[in-house]
């Protein structure tokens, strides 16, 4: 862990009325890390995803991305400093089409979301960028299609796609791949485990099969707090965490 | 296999992108025809003038209905502060007709602006009446000022100069219907530029999903800002223009009917594509024309049942009789061409 962090979460709370959804967390996100989190349903995952992009003002404490303080910031003042996110749920434009969405997107990350006397797409980067994008996340059949006509798997495709858009330095992915059809979800974090290693990757999800295999640090939440971190050998082998998941499987069980 | 495949697929990208933009074939034709309005319907070039002049503000409408999906029932505010900022000028300090313009423009184009951040926040319904509550306060302001505007009885002795220097206004509206028609099309080209942009892509995210829009960088309130500045800059040219080729300003110009009938006339012509406004403003006056005088005390009757057979039946089955009977054959095929 000599790497510098990137993103830094500094005692975050944030409460609803009484429900303290993120508890005091310090969480550090190192350059070109691929770093899960994980933690029992209602452990305050996306609450925490939700404070770190702006979506939601934190009760306290403090956001830096790149030793600069980004509490104050708007969500879309955060993607212009290279933190972007995928939703949980789908977020998409649902009158464009996949192509139509990735040129807008691309136009705008390139500064020219301002530009009003020219075409969308009149720049050929823009058209580069956007056959790229296509290719790599199976996109290309489809390209014309409406995304609201669109089938689950390939919406799926186009959200993580519009982020990589946006060529984060810092990406935070709310449990991508559920709902992709098993076969393509090695390929989907594949893709997303090759992205350069300057880009840090920050990733929400529930398959501790494909925790393992995507992550190289491991941060557990439980009850919006903290619980322990640590390298992912250390992870499966943590009493703690195992009580974690064993009394949630027990609770089930009963 | 990719690589080879870069250039006809940028190619294919291009078309996909540029095809939205690109003038379709009847588009020129339509427009042709329309600017020889005036010399076909002679006798009726003050309806033309009407037409052109309701099209160009529900054209505003629809650039923040139709494509940045903000509702507002209050866009009679910058028609009003248009034209009647169009008219004093012409009365206190020049009456040529450009420069009248201009000044109508740019003052609705100002209280668009200030007005931009009452839009900011809230929901549909707190939108629809911070927007209604703007045009009623002017309306009464309009009313209550009227050492400067009139009152109740409207803007009065409102005479133009000569358009160009050239083109006196005559009596049966040949000059006011070219001049508006001129200044339709121009503001038609500059939309239709805007919308087909990268600028009016975003705008449609902001429509489609906020949450998004600003999780891709977006800054979705300066975009709410600009374009509803925009539009309140050709609502003010839209009054601008009424109270110069009518001579006249009066308080109604504000009223809650005009901006309702302004939704109406986007609901029978369709938002976001920019025909809407135009195909709506035609059908409505015509409607009012037509209705008006068979039965002139109950022609909003007839008006409300076709906007109700409308809603229920479609715009696009009823345009197409010949699908009212047999099968529906064609049940999944999209109407073609409406949004790109």
């Amino acid at each position: 862990m000599s790497a510098p962090t990137v993103l830094r979460a500094e005692n975050l709370v944030k409460r609803f009325g009484g429900i303290t959804a993120t508890d005091n967390v310090t969480l550090d996100v190192v350059k070109g890390a691929r770093h899960a989190l994980i933690g029992p349903n209602g452990a305050g995952k996306t609450t925490l995803i939700n404070l770190l992009t702006g979506v939601l003002p934190p009760t306290s404490g403090r956001i830096i991305l790149d030793g600069a303080d980004i509490t104050q910031l708007a969500p879309h003042q955060r993607v212009r400093r290279g933190m972007v996110r995928t939703f949980q749920i789908n977020q998409l434009f649902g009158s464009f089409t996949p192509l139509e969405t990735l040129a807008m997107t691309v136009s705008q990350h390139m500064g020219l979301g301002r530009r009003w006397w020219q075409p969308l797409g009149a720049e050929a980067e823009v058209r580069r960028r956007c056959e790229d994008l296509l290719g790599q996340f199976h996109l290309g059949d489809v390209r014309n299609v409406k995304t609201e006509h669109l089938a689950y798997g390939k919406r799926r495709l186009l959200e993580i796609a519009i982020a990589l858009a946006c060529e984060p330095r810092v990406l935070l992915l709310d449990e991508p791949v559920a709902g992709v059809p098993p076969g393509e979800r090695e390929e989907l974090l594949r893709t997303v485990a090759a992205l350069p290693a300057d880009v840090s990757v920050l990733l929400i999800e529930h398959d501790m099969d494909l925790v393992f295999e995507f992550a190289r640090f491991i941060t557990v939440l439980v009850n919006g707090a903290l619980l322990t971190e640590g390298e992912p050998d250390a992870i499966a082998n943590d009493p703690q965490v195992k009580a974690v998941y064993l009394g949630h499987g027990e609770a089930v069980g009963l | 296999m990719k690589r080879q495949m870069n250039h006809p697929a940028d190619a294919q990208n291009t078309g996909a992108l540029l095809r939205a933009s690109r003038w379709r074939l009847w588009e020129p034709l339509l427009w042709l025809a329309v600017m020889f309005a005036p010399l076909v319907f002679k006798s009726h070039a003050l309806l033309v003038n009407e037409i052109a002049i309701v099209a160009m503000f529900a054209l505003s409408l629809d650039l923040i209905l139709g494509y940045t999906g903000i509702v507002s029932l209050g866009h009679a505010a910058f028609l009003g502060f248009g034209a009647y900022s169009a008219a004093l000028f012409a009365k206190h300090l020049n009456p040529d007709p450009l420069l009248g313009l201009a000044v109508g423009t740019a003052a609705a184009t100002v209280l668009g602006a200030l007005c931009s951040f009452t839009i900011q926040r809230g929901s549909d319904l707190t939108r629809l009446m911070v927007t209604l509550g703007v045009s009623l306060i002017l309306y009464e302001l309009a009313n209550k000022l009227d050492w400067l505007t009139g009152g109740a009885d409207g803007l009065q002795g409102v005479t133009m100069g000569p358009l160009l220097g050239r083109f006196e206004f005559d009596l049966y509206g040949q000059t006011a219907a070219w001049y508006s028609l001129t200044v339709l099309l121009l503001i038609f080209l500059l939309s239709r530029r805007l919308v087909h942009s990268p600028f009016g892509a975003t705008l449609e995210a902001v429509r489609d999903n906020r949450l998004r829009a600003m999780a891709i960088g977006i800054p979705v309130g300066a975009r709410l800002s600009v374009v509803y500045t925009v539009a309140a800059g050709i609502a003010g040219a839209a009054g601008a223009l009424l109270a110069q080729t009518t001579g006249f300003a009066a308080l109604d110009i504000f009223s809650f009917e005009r901006s309702a009938d302004l939704m109406l006339i986007l609901v029978i012509g369709g938002i976001g594509w920019l025909y809407g406004g135009l195909a709506g403003a035609l059908v409505f006056i015509l409607m009012r024309e037509g209705i008006a005088s068979i039965t002139p005390q109950y022609w909003t009757f007839w008006i409300g049942l076709f906007l109700v057979v409308l809603v229920l039946v479609g715009r696009d089955r009823l345009l197409r009789p010949w699908t009212w009977f047999g099968k529906a054959r064609n049940q999944s095929g999209k109407p073609a061409g409406e949004r790109q």
